[in-house]
């Protein structure tokens, strides 16, 4: 799947996109964080327990409690700010 | 019922025409026009002035999201038409950044889905401020009025 970052996140993680392919037992948004975090000083910190984050789904907000079975793009950002 | 997310200025007088010469129902049209306001932010001893800002926002998911607010002012409120145009990119200070515009028969649902449209956008719309100082890059914190205005239009929600 692949995994997407935004705004600050971006800048912390060191990248905008990445193509990731988790093992089985990663099954919900929950799951992918505490895997991502492995990958780098980068990653660990954007994704920090605490840290004020949401995700999405395939363009959609879902709660870290979401599945990720069929998921194709799975997105991690700030609050958003816009208007 | 139209979205866009667009890198340039638009035209107010000239989006308010279009919309209500395609439907002579609209009795009342209530409008917001967002822009980018000089601030000052202090920051431990220092003081600066922010000019510009870069928005950026996630393209795919953006519009799908400004759909669904609007889609969901229409479900609330007997609308005749809404407009959302929001930018992205670098903007100055003094620079317009969103329009929502919303046109019904009568006035009341006019002014109340255009603060919902507002509302909504701020705080479940895929967008990120990225303020330019003196000092460097700073990325806007989200506002906690912005979360409460936003909630206070979740018990309304229909039945």
């Amino acid at each position: 799947m692949k995994v997407r970052y935004f705004a600050w996140m971006k800048r912390t993680v060191g990248l905008a996109e990445e193509q990731v392919e988790p093992p089985a037992d990663v099954r919900t948004i929950a799951d992918l964080v505490a895997w991502l975090r492995a990958r780098s000083a980068g990653h660990a910190e954007a994704l920090a327990e605490g840290a004020a984050f949401g995700a999405a789904i395939d363009h959609r907000t879902a709660p870290f409690d979401a599945p990720l079975a069929g998921a194709q793009e799975v997105a991690f950002f700030p609050p958003f700010t816009g208007g | 019922m139209t979205v866009r997310v667009q890198e340039e200025d638009f035209d107010v007088g000239a989006e308010l025409e279009r919309l209500t010469q395609a439907n002579k129902r609209i009795g009342g049209l209530t409008v917001f026009v967002g822009l980018v306001r000089e601030m000052h932010m202090r920051e431990g001893l220092h003081r600066d002035r922010i000019d510009a800002l870069t928005l950026e926002h996630y393209p795919g998911m953006t519009e799908k999201a400004l759909e669904e607010i609007e889609a969901e002012a229409h479900q609330r409120w007997p609308l005749e038409a809404t407009l959302i145009v929001h930018r992205y990119g670098r903007l100055a200070a003094g620079d317009r950044i969103v329009l929502v515009a919303a046109g019904s028969p009568h006035r009341e649902a006019a002014f109340e889905a255009c603060a919902f449209l507002v509302d909504w956008l701020k705080t479940k719309a895929p967008f990120w401020k990225l303020e330019d100082t003196a000092a460097g890059e700073k990325w806007v914190g989200a506002h906690e009025g912005d979360a409460e205005a936003a909630a206070r239009w979740e018990g309304k929600a229909k039945a």
